[in-house]
């Protein structure tokens, strides 16, 4: 990406030009940007680049157990990162995490997406009585923290992949509804919109062709935001026993695996999860930060 | 605003039954709790026994009609585990729970407002990009890991803090309280820091964005010319304009901070309501699940429509018989 701002010849300014120059001003954005890239690769690759499948019980050997870091095992091999209970490696059971706790939130987030993005659009272009209903159910819903609507929908549907991934909908799509009947309500006064209509287009031209896609920037920084939320919400809830199964180890079931040795000062199975948790999460909010800045019209000079 | 007032009162009592439908018919999905509480070598006609006396042999319906009819009178069930009226149990834990996000707001306004009146009056400053920094940090760190990390460094490293439990409690008008002896506040820093993290970084944004708006207004330009104290400039004239929205913001933030004490309650072992959740899903307590939830949608109904109320009689600007229902 960096590539692009530095022109041979006298570059032609485009509009995507232009982004990729404001948003390549921050330092912190690019630096949160190259940690993205790198732990999406990561998650993407594990299962070439990890040293050991930590799901294959083969592998695993229980004498190697609660190893701290840099140790060697029986084999000859070094865990970088120490060894759970299971004597699995933690460097590995990190790689496999963050591809769990990745796919949960990015896919979680975008079902919420599409739900939200078609009740906002519903809400703002037909109006009346469905609009207030769509919005009445959207308030309500916000004035109840994201925790609490996971809870008693993890309490109601149990464990499982699925079951999280449709909690995490619930919560989110709201958001999503709020902010695209927010930017729709705006852009559909505008000019270009009276202009579909003048041209006698379909409905759903307009909508879709015309009126979405304007709608994008704001929905793109909230989803940024949205996702990193969606990640944390998952840990949470995978820590308090209610989120994914113990088949599948995301991070915050790594981390909440590690709870129980932490008391005798084996810090290495909770701590190395949560830096990756917390990794994930701060690059995706600076690439969020620096978007809303350089997508808002507001700031634009 | 009497008409505002019915109107958002049947809201409350709307919500409040959609929930419980919600609540109580997907509660009973899940597992079946008689297999759980009844010795495995029981005999058919002891399970059947028990699902009677449980009340479990009833269509759902019917069930549900009773929930509601008991809940209307303040009865929401026994827990099938402790064998206690589900509401006593819920009760008897709330101080906990409460002592624990009040003490979390109050650290997160005791701490949150200077920090940020020192990052919006020199926003440029090294101090002011730390203290920023910070925040955002604070908005992006995972509570249950922050909680984890606080327990490894204060107490199994250093061994300054304990870190289970609520250590001893002193009874006031009731209610037993941890703050008040030496030993109950040892035990309440860790977790009401870990509960102030997030609330912490809200009160540091929202006061630093308040101050650099107020220190460009006339009142507090006509302060310094008439040649008073920057202190009492500051603590007086900024420091008064600043607070409208953070009271607010925290009023609504009780709520959440009630709903996340799960998390650092489950942490920290500390015996408040979240951690009775926890325990009760864990093991199909149904009553008791549904009695929490119950509670504590009553709770945010409470303080939704309290902030509401209060927003009006603070800002005048805001008319309520306007806001379209």
């Amino acid at each position: 990406m960096t590539a692009e701002i530095v022109p041979v010849a006298p570059a032609v300014e485009t509009p995507f030009r232009r982004f990729v120059a404001e948003f390549c001003a921050s330092r912190l954005a690019v630096a949160g940007l190259v940690g993205l890239s790198i732990i999406l690769l990561v998650a993407i690759f594990a299962p070439w680049i990890a040293p050991q499948d930590p799901y294959d019980l083969r592998q695993l050997d229980v004498l190697d157990g609660r190893l701290p870091p840099l140790s060697k095992s029986m084999g000859g091999k070094t865990y970088w990162l120490g060894t759970d209970d299971q004597g699995r490696d933690m460097l590995s059971g990190i790689m496999y995490g963050l591809r769990t706790s990745l796919l949960v939130g990015v896919g979680s987030s975008f079902f919420a997406m599409l739900i939200g993005m078609a009740a906002g659009l519903t809400a703002a272009y037909v109006g009346g009585a469905i609009e207030t209903l769509i919005m009445r159910i959207v308030d309500i819903q916000l004035s109840f923290p994201a925790i609490l609507i996971a809870l008693i929908l993890l309490a109601v549907l149990g464990q499982g992949v699925d079951k999280i991934m449709i909690a995490l909908v619930a919560v989110q799509w709201a958001y999503y509804a709020r902010t695209v009947r927010g930017t729709a309500l705006v852009e559909r006064r505008k000019e270009y919109i009276e202009a579909a209509r003048c041209l006698a287009l379909g409905k759903s031209r307009i909508v879709f062709r015309h009126l979405l896609p304007n709608c994008l920037p704001p929905l793109i920084v909230v989803n940024t935001v949205l996702v990193a939320g969606a990640i944390a919400l998952e840990a949470t809830l995978s820590f308090l026993g209610l989120g994914l199964p113990i088949t599948k180890p995301s991070l915050g079931l790594l981390i909440a695996n590690g709870f129980a040795y932490m008391l005798s000062g084996k810090y290495w199975i909770s701590f190395f999860p949560g830096v990756a948790l917390l990794a994930t999460i701060v690059c995706i909010n600076l690439v969020g930060d620096q978007l809303r800045d350089v997508l808002n019209p507001r700031l634009q000079k | 605003m009497l008409v505002y007032l019915i109107r958002r009162l049947l809201q409350s009592v709307a919500v409040l039954l959609v929930m419980s439908v919600l609540v109580f018919v997907g509660v009973f999905a899940i597992g079946d709790p008689v297999e759980i509480l009844i010795n495995p070598q029981a005999d058919q006609a002891e399970i059947a026994r028990a699902r009677a006396a449980l009340g479990l042999d009833q269509p759902l319906w019917r069930q549900y009609a009773l929930f509601v009819v008991n809940a209307a009178t303040g009865d929401l069930g026994r827990s099938f585990v402790h064998n206690v009226p589900a509401i006593d149990l819920i009760l008897q834990r709330m101080p906990a729970t409460l002592e624990l996000a009040v003490t979390a707001t109050l650290f997160g306004v005791l701490l949150g407002v200077p920090l940020g009146l020192l990052a919006g009056l020199r926003p440029q400053s090294r101090i002011g990009k730390s203290i920023m920094a910070g925040s955002i940090l604070g908005f992006s760190l995972p509570t249950f890991w922050v909680g984890l990390m606080l327990i490894m460094v204060f107490a199994v490293q250093l061994g300054w803090l304990p870190s289970t439990g609520r250590g001893e409690t002193r009874r006031v008008l009731g209610i037993d309280l941890s703050i008040l002896t030496l030993d109950g506040l040892r035990h309440i820093v860790l977790p009401a820091l870990n509960l102030a993290l997030f609330k912490l970084s809200l009160v540091i944004r929202l006061s630093r964005a308040g101050t650099r708006e107020v220190v460009l207004q006339d009142y507090v330009k006509f302060a310094r010319a008439k040649g008073l104290a920057q202190r009492r400039v500051v603590w007086v004239h900024v420091f008064k304009n600043i607070m409208i929205p953070i009271v607010t913001v925290l009023g609504l933030e009780l709520g959440s901070t009630i709903a996340f004490a799960v998390v650092t309650e489950t942490i920290f072992a500390w015996p408040g309501m979240g951690k009775l959740i926890i325990d009760s899903i864990n093991l199909l307590d149904r009553p008791v699940v549904v009695a929490y939830l119950m509670v504590v949608v009553f709770m945010f109904i409470l303080i939704n429509l309290a902030v509401d109320l209060a927003y009006s009689v603070l800002d005048p600007r805001v008319r309520l018989s306007e806001v379209k229902g």
